[in-house]
């Protein structure tokens, strides 16, 4: 075999055996990998919350001590945060944003290597803290101090896995930063690119801008335990409520990285299915940018208790309550999108449309939290828990449960099994609510989160609240077992699988050729 | 096409952001001094205490709170619990430490005043929280805090407190 038949044969296909996901350099592949670590990720979280709500099923401590406990609180939100949903939506971009764009792949096809396999080894590092000297970090995921410098010898570990993951979110933004501005096809305007890319092209920056914050945060964290700093030490001049500030500076962005590329989804979605193009178009950019803006000067609103002069409480109100407006602008798109529309509802529309009624209950009870006097009662009880859960799991997972359906056909080139998909959104949506909606009314009468143990008459609601959470659980298996069932075949998926389907990524064959789109198509 | 961007100039703003958030650290104190977040008090020398009006008319209560942070091996608290002063003049009062440990030990004070308006209006001409106080095995010391409240001390406010916690500073460097 000459020179330049190997050439072409590396042109052509992936490199045979398992070498070939550690040292691919391909956005599908390297999409992929993504893909199947949030979902191992995903199930691992999952554990951990199932062992939260078995401890929760009655009042009394059963089942786990409460440092264990609290160590599975902690690790089931920065694994569902940093392994999960953020890893998921990363992606989806590396599959979708080159051939939505026209790209041949993304920008910086080594370096999106890179920051895929830093993941693994990052959380590596952070479950192994759950068998070290002293335990897991049980701080909870905010890490505040003086409570997390009490972690045991997991502190510095902890510590190191977090500037991993955030070297690799930050990898990954610059990327697809790169790739959205360098290597769209000719023609594709800013105002023309998919609503997906848009969102991600503004969360690519709030990821750039607040995740070496968290960095900065986590390591003064480490210099005040072991190298005598007094940052957040008030014998040495510094102040704990500090760190507070720093943490949601990055925390409130953050939380917006968690739901913006799960917007981006649902607009391209719910058109689809809605046979109409999306309504309100540069409004849905605006908002979204809008979005991003404010959630620069709204973060104190988590930290309404710990004191602040009244003109704080009342700009940090009243900024975190004008998020609603833009907010409100997109769901109003989306409703206005399917109206009179030839709806039909496969299961991506469903989980889009479960997306648009939950993550809206979840949004109202947010703007309940912003009004401050109210925050006072509901600061720290199981009513903040219901609100980010609302927002979280019928708000991001089923955006991006959406997403993976929406496409799935199109990597596969099968589509998947329809009933099953429909039995799996519609358990998912029955058993989130009966997990999550019963924490609103225990919230409200008091219960703390963060606690293994609670007073008596919370017990019913929790017992539902467990139940809720074993379905909703199980309910996730659907899920494996139909995107396996996907891989291995079934029906064959045209190039436009959906009748209604736009864009440059329904008009490459299904599944797509391993090199996409080597001539850029213009776009007129 | 237009809009490219070189990629190294996407590599700064993570680097400048690091910075940003150590920035947030003097940004905070500078914050804190400028409202009295936090009860962080004034302090004053004793020329500029001396040309303060005496308001004769008005008393205003400061209370005195002492606490140990943690489990540190003191035993710390007021002289007296509170005093009855006039805005304007310059007061001496004391706290009392006492060592309960047969070893040398560091500690600190740390200061808040309550009402959080009332910090920026009390002034130290002295205090033992400036610095960072060495005691001998089992020492116990009075020591000494003058202060002046402001007489534009908002007439709302007529009971000032003032707490220290008294914390542990052995291995801190002095701040």
């Amino acid at each position: 075999m000459n020179a330049a038949a190997t050439e072409a044969d590396h042109h052509h296909g992936p490199a045979p055996g398992l070498m070939r996901w550690v040292t691919t350099t391909n956005h599908k592949d390297i999409g992929t990998l993504y893909l199947w670590f949030s979902l191992i990720m995903f199930f691992i979280g999952g554990l951990m919350a199932l062992i939260i709500r078995s401890e929760l099923f009655q009042p009394g401590l059963q089942i786990v001590d409460p440092h264990f406990f609290n160590q599975m609180t902690t690790m089931h939100a920065l694994i569902m945060i940093f392994g999960v949903v953020m890893p998921a939506f990363v992606g989806l971009a590396n599959w979708m944003l080159p051939i939505m764009i026209g790209a041949p792949d993304m920008a910086l096809p080594r370096m999106n290597n890179w920051s895929f396999w830093i993941l693994p080894f990052g959380f590596g590092i952070m479950l192994s803290t759950l068998f070290m000297d002293g335990g897991g970090p049980s701080a909870g995921w905010t890490l505040y101090p003086p409570l997390s410098l009490q972690t045991g010898d997991a502190f510095p570990y902890l510590i190191f896995s977090i500037h991993m993951l955030g070297v690799s979110s930050i990898m990954g933004a610059i990327n697809i930063v790169a790739t959205i501005m360098n290597l769209r096809a000719p023609g594709m305007t800013f105002m023309k690119m998919p609503l997906f890319v848009w969102t991600w092209f503004i969360t690519a920056y709030l990821l750039i801008a607040v995740m070496p914050v968290l960095a900065g945060a986590v390591t003064m964290l480490l210099t005040d335990k072991f190298f005598g700093t007094s940052f957040f030490n008030a014998a040495g001049g510094g102040d704990p409520v500090m760190f507070q500030h720093i943490f949601w500076f990055f925390g409130h962005p953050e939380v917006y990285i968690l739901i913006l590329p799960s917007f981006g989804l649902v607009s391209e979605i719910i058109p689809t299915f809605s046979r109409k193009r999306l309504f309100g178009y540069s409004s849905m950019v605006y908002a979204t940018a809008s979005i991003a803006f404010l959630s620069f000067i709204v973060w104190a609103h988590h930290m309404f208790t710990v004191g602040m002069p009244l003109t704080g409480e009342l700009f940090f109100m009243f900024t975190t309550m004008l998020i609603a407006v833009p907010t409100g602008v997109k769901v109003f798109n989306w409703i206005s999108t399917m109206w009179r529309g030839a709806m039909t509802f496969e299961t991506p529309m469903l989980f889009a449309l479960g997306f648009v009624v939950m993550f809206t209950i979840g949004g109202f009870s947010g703007l309940m939290l912003a009004m401050t006097p109210i925050d006072f009662q509901y600061h720290d009880t199981y009513f903040v828990v219901a609100h980010f859960h609302y927002v979280l799991v019928p708000g991001a997972i089923f955006g991006i449960v959406a997403g993976v359906y929406y496409w799935l056909p199109k990597w596969t080139g099968n589509m998947y099994n329809e009933t099953l998909g429909k039995v799996h959104f519609w358990t998912s949506t029955v058993f989130v609510n009966i997990l999550f909606f019963p924490m609103h009314f225990v919230g409200l009468a008091g219960m703390p989160r963060r606690i293994p143990d609670y007073a008596v008459q919370f017990a019913d609601f929790n017992a539902i609240a467990t139940v809720g959470a074993f379905g909703f659980g199980f309910s996730q298996i659907l899920l494996l077992v139909l995107v396996i069932k996907c891989i291995r075949g079934g029906e064959k998926a045209t190039d436009q699988v959906w009748e209604g389907a736009q864009g440059l990524e329904w008009t490459l064959s299904s599944p797509p050729p391993y090199h996409s789109f080597s001539v850029q198509p213009v776009i007129k | 096409m237009s809009g490219r961007i070189k990629v190294p100039y996407l590599f700064v703003i993570p680097v400048l952001m690091f910075g940003f958030g150590y920035l947030m650290v003097p940004l905070y104190d500078l914050l804190c001094d400028i409202t009295g977040l936090n009860g962080k008090t004034g302090s004053i020398s004793i020329a500029e205490a001396s040309q303060l009006d005496v308001d004769q008319d008005r008393l205003v209560k400061v209370e005195f709170l002492g606490t140990v942070n943690d489990e540190a091996p003191w035993e710390f608290g007021p002289e007296v619990g509170s005093m009855m002063v006039h805005p304007g003049k310059q007061y001496q009062t004391s706290f009392v430490a006492t060592n309960t440990v047969n070893e040398t030990v560091v500690g600190q004070a740390i200061p808040s005043v309550a009402p959080g308006k009332a910090a920026t209006y009390f002034n130290k001409t002295e205090c033992f929280c400036f610095n960072q106080q060495t005691f001998e095995p089992l020492e116990s010391r009075e020591m000494p805090l003058v202060f002046v409240i402001d007489p534009g001390l908002p007439e709302s406010i007529d009971t000032v407190s003032l707490s220290y916690t008294f914390f542990d500073a052995n291995g801190l460097v002095s701040k």
